[in-house]
Order: structure tokens, then C-alpha cells, then sequence
């Protein structure tokens, strides 16, 4: 029976994380995407590895030291661009390779690699310790509900952050609320894809919705829909063929978003026909 | 005595050591529809952006007579229309969903409403009190005439268009006070009639007080009910009939603009 790997502790495990993981990726990517901050998850995943050497070398649970590290570094360079006004993709550039160099310091210090750094770096949702499911869950969770109760603030924000001022947000708070819970999504979604993979579960979703979506509810929905279809056929898939989940999970929306991008090519989600339609009729 | 809608007292804008706005002084008052002229570079953009808080600056500025706190939390009352509101192209907000973005929350508004009730100013609501957020919206949407456009995504509209989503979702806080700056700058002829045509009506209708920047010397002698003209510092600020009366001001103003003007009324 198909439902058979249901049945397995490990696969409930990385099933829950997973679909709870992809619905908090897809959430706050979405604001990143259009924030114009795709690669961030990708530097904060780097700082996460830095994080995670610092764990093993200090002999620490490797996630709780690539939370502090992941959200101090994400809070000091948003304050840093504010402050010397660099540019997005060099403070990504800084962060990045500042990040993966303290990694590959504290690894070195601590002579070697082991095999709970690979899956750091490479996933390992199916064996999520009943410890890390937990953890993860909890905090994917935080970031929802976190995300549901900002979202008016934070959609004007994104949309056009000096209007927002003007309404009576307080955008500098909301921007250092914004790249914490980033960071925290990042640090939930290592066990998931890996710290090589992240920003493909941050961006592919969201960049596919985009192409689709209306409003912006109806976008998100789309996003997340796609990437927790993506995270239960990516694990499934690699069960029956022994292949890596991370790998597989991200291969299927490259392909959702490869598919989506032909069909807009040929007129499939193409709405231009009709509008101009409504247009004539309301002119 | 009536309390101003906005008071500006002597405010000096610098960038690098160079004078944007120098010390310029002026008020408006309740029911307004100030025009303010200059040519490009005058500084307009400036000081709104000061009266909107977005920009550090000396002098005072009063909103209904408050400053500090009382004026962050008016602020929140202002609608504000830029020349351009530059949001990414690919963002999937439908013209509701724009429009909604303006909706004050009830805390914010009930704070607003009860600091003018105390310096004893008038604020004509838009809508009644007991009209729902979704009522709200589409009536802000009708006044702008983009009933049918509600369910498009922002970024297919023209820009005609898309400045008058934002004059509704400036429209749906219920503004005390509307600034609008330059907001039909490079649109065509038939879009810019039927923006005068909106602001006309909720200046009139609705008695917001507005203050506006443009060009169009043509449209301000059709709409505004007092003229400021300023570049760098404030020429002239009073009624519009004794600013178009001095020609000498015009020429001020700009040779090319005064020229436009005496051409459209000639024709």
C-alpha cells in the first residue's frame, strides 16, 4: 500500500515538518521576493552554517547557536544598511561569504567535518529527531502566526514603505521584526533542504505564484499550495527511489516553475485579452 | 479663531549644505484647495516630504494646531499622493487590494477624530461612521471612477489610472487633509480632466482641505482657492485672482508656464 510509509515514525516526522516548513518559507518569501531580497535567505542560511560550526566547536545544540547567530547577523546588517547606506546585494555578498568563512574556520579548529554537519548542509528531513521536529514545528508555527497578525502593516510596507511611514506604521521596527523572523525561518528550514537549498524554497514558489496569483491572498495561497504539494511528492518520491529529498523536493518546483513559465509563454495565465476586453467596456 | 489645517512657520530644508526650502512660511485653512507653483527643482517635493515627516527640517510645522506626538498621530490622517509611487512591477496587489492598504485602523482613527474635535476643527467624514471596510473601498473607488478596475492587478493599469487608485486609497483613511504632488504629471490630457474632475469633487463635496503641486497654471485657475508659488524660497501666497493678476509673478513663476497659460486663455 502506498500509505504504508505513513505508518513509519520518521516519515510522520519529516512529513509535518516539512509541510509546516514549506507553508512558513513560501509565507515570508513571498514579501522577500517582492522586498527584492531573494538571495537574503540564502546569506542568512550561510550565517546559519557559521552558526552551526560554532555549535559543534563550542560542543552547543548546533541550532540554538545558528539561531542567535542567524538573527544578531540579520538584525546588525539591516541596522548597517541603514546606517552606511550599502547597496542590498553587497550587504548579501558580505553576509555570505563572512557567514560560510566563519563556518569553514570553526571546522577547521575542530579538525573535520562530521556526518550531522552534511545534513546541515545537504537536509536531512527524514531524520528529524523527535527533539528537532518539535523545535521546528513550534517555531514555524511562531513565524505563521506572527506573519498573520503583521500582514496589513506588512503588505503596505512591502508595497511602498514611505506611504507606509506616512500611514503611521512604524516601518524601522517592522523592517528589524521582518529579518528576524527571516533569519528564524531559515534556521527551521536547514533540516528540510539543506543550508545549500534554502532560497530555492524561499523564492521558486513565490516567483511561480507571482506569474499566477491576482490579489495578493490568492498569491500566497497558490505559493504555499505549491510548495507543500512540492515537500509531500518530494519526500514520496524519494522513499520509493532512494533518492535525496532535498534534491527532489526543490527538482519539482524547478519543474512547476518551468511549466508555468512555458504555459504564460503560450497564453495559458495570460490575462491580457480579457483586460483589454474590460477595458473597452469601462472606457 | 479658527484653528489652520496647516501651518508652516519659517521651515528650511538643506541637502549637503545646500538650501532646498528657505524658510518658508504659509497656512492653510480648513476647506482649502492650495495650488502651489514652481518650476522643477523649486522644492515642493521637499518640503511635502517635510510636512509628511519623511524629511528632517528646521522651522515648525502644525497639523490642526499640534505638533510632536499629536501631530504623528494626524499624520496618519493625511492622504498622500507622490508624483509616482514607485512599488515593484511585479507585485500581485489587485486595485482593491491597493485601495485597502489606506484603511486607518479604528483605534488610529477614534484618536484622530477625538484630538480635532478638541481644538474644535471640523472633519467632514467621507463616508458614515457605521460604513463597513469593503463599503468604504468601493465607495473611494466609485468617486475615482474604478468600480470595474477593482479586481485588476495594479501594475496592468496605466498610469493615468494607477494615480487615481491611489487618490482612492488616499481617499479611503477619511483624510483631514490631502497633499498631492504633481499627480498627473506626464499623463494625458483626457486622464489629467478627469483628475481635476475628482479633485473638484472632494474638495467641493466632500470639503477636503487639499494642497496640490502642478504646472498646469490652467488648472489651478480652475480649481485651487489659494495659490502659493515658491523656488526655493515663497514668492507669493494668497488668493489665486491676485496672483494671476500680477504678471510680474508669473514671469517669476516661469517664462514658458506663463506663456502655456496666456495660449490656453487666448484659444
Amino acid at each position: 500500500m502506498a500509505l504504508d510509509i505513513l505508518t513509519y515514525g520518521f516519515m510522520q516526522r519529516g512529513l509535518l515538518t516539512g509541510i509546516v516548513v514549506s507553508i512558513t518559507c513560501s509565507m515570508i518569501g513571498l514579501f522577500l521576493v517582492l522586498k527584492r531580497y531573494s538571495l537574503f535567505g540564502d546569506a542568512l542560511s550561510h550565517v546559519a552554517f557559521g552558526g552551526i560550526a560554532l555549535g559543534f566547536f563550542l560542543n552547543v545544540y548546533p541550532i540554538w547557536t545558528a539561531f542567535v547567530v542567524s538573527v544578531s547577523t540579520a538584525l546588525g546588517i539591516t541596522k548597517l544598511r541603514k546606517s552606511t547606506k550599502i547597496s542590498g546585494d553587497a550587504a548579501i555578498a558580505v553576509l555570505l561569504s563572512s557567514g560560510f568563512a566563519m563556518g569553514v574556520l570553526l571546522i577547521s579548529a575542530s579538525h573535520g567535518f562530521t556526518i550531522d554537519l552534511f545534513s546541515f548542509l545537504f537536509g536531512s528531513i527524514l531524520l528529524t529527531s523527535v527533539q528537532d521536529t518539535l523545535l521546528i514545528v513550534s517555531v514555524s508555527c511562531g513565524v505563521i502566526a506572527t506573519l498573520i497578525v503583521i500582514r496589513k502593516p506588512l503588505i503596505h510596507f512591502t508595497f511602498d514603505e514611505e506611504q507606509a511611514k506616512v500611514h503611521g506604521i512604524p516601518v524601522e521596527k517592522l523592517n528589524y521584526l521582518f529579518v528576524a523572523l527571516a533569519a528564524v525561518t531559515v534556521i527551521a528550514t536547514m533540516r528540510l533542504v539543506g543550508i545549500l537549498l534554502i532560497s530555492a524554497l524561499i523564492v521558486l514558489p513565490n516567483i511561480t505564484s507571482i506569474m499566477m496569483g491576482k490579489g495578493f491572498k490568492n498569491t500566497m495561497l497558490i505559493s504555499i499550495s505549491m510548495s507543500v504539494s512540492a515537500v509531500i511528492t518530494g519526500i514520496a518520491i524519494s522513499y520509493y527511489f532512494n533518492l535525496a529529498p532535498s534534491g527532489t523536493i526543490v527538482m519539482l518546483m524547478v519543474t512547476m516553475f518551468v511549466g508555468i513559465l512555458i504555459a504564460k509563454h503560450f497564453g495559458v495565465f495570460s490575462t491580457k485579452a480579457v483586460d483589454m476586453h474590460n477595458l473597452s467596456i469601462a472606457s | 479663531m479658527p484653528v489652520n489645517a496647516l501651518d508652516v512657520d519659517s521651515v528650511s530644508v538643506s541637502h549637503n549644505g545646500i538650501l532646498a526650502v528657505n524658510k518658508i512660511s504659509f497656512n492653510v485653512q480648513e476647506g482649502d484647495l492650495l495650488g502651489i507653483v514652481g518650476p522643477n527643482g523649486a522644492g515642493k517635493t521637499t518640503l511635502f516630504r517635510a510636512i509628511l515627516g519623511l524629511q528632517n527640517y528646521q522651522g515648525k510645522i502644525k497639523l490642526f494646531g499640534y505638533e510632536g506626538h499629536s501631530y504623528t498621530t494626524l499624520l496618519s490622517m493625511v492622504g498622500y499622493v507622490p508624483q509616482k509611487v514607485n512599488f515593484e512591477p511585479n507585485f500581485p496587489a489587485t486595485v482593491y487590494d491597493v485601495v485597502s492598504m489606506g484603511i486607518l485602523p479604528k483605534k488610529k482613527l477614534a484618536k484622530g477624530a477625538a484630538l480635532i474635535q478638541s481644538c474644535g476643527c471640523c472633519w467632514n467624514r467621507i463616508f458614515s461612521t457605521s460604513s463597513k471596510d469593503h463599503e468604504k473601498i468601493g465607495e473611494s473607488l466609485k468617486i475615482v471612477g474604478l468600480e470595474s478596475f477593482k479586481d485588476r492587478r495594479i501594475s496592468e493599469l496605466s498610469g493615468g489610472e494607477q494615480q487615481r487608485a491611489f487618490i482612492a486609497k488616499a481617499l479611503v483613511k477619511e483624510p483631514l487633509l490631502m497633499i498631492l504632488d504633481e499627480p498627473v504629471t506626464g499623463v494625458d490630457m483626457d486622464v489629467q480632466n478627469k483628475f481635476y474632475s475628482v479633485l473638484r469633487k472632494i474638495n467641493k463635496e466632500n470639503k477636503i482641505t487639499i494642497v496640490w503641486s502642478s504646472h498646469d497654471l490652467t488648472a489651478i485657475s480652475d480649481l485651487a482657492t489659494r495659490v502659493a508659488c515658491m523656488n526655493r524660497e515663497l514668492f507669493f501666497h494668497g488668493e489665486k485672482e491676485e496672483f494671476f493678476a500680477n504678471k510680474d509673478m508669473l514671469k517669476t513663476y516661469s517664462e514658458s508656464a506663463m506663456q502655456l497659460h496666456m495660449h490656453k486663455h487666448d484659444m
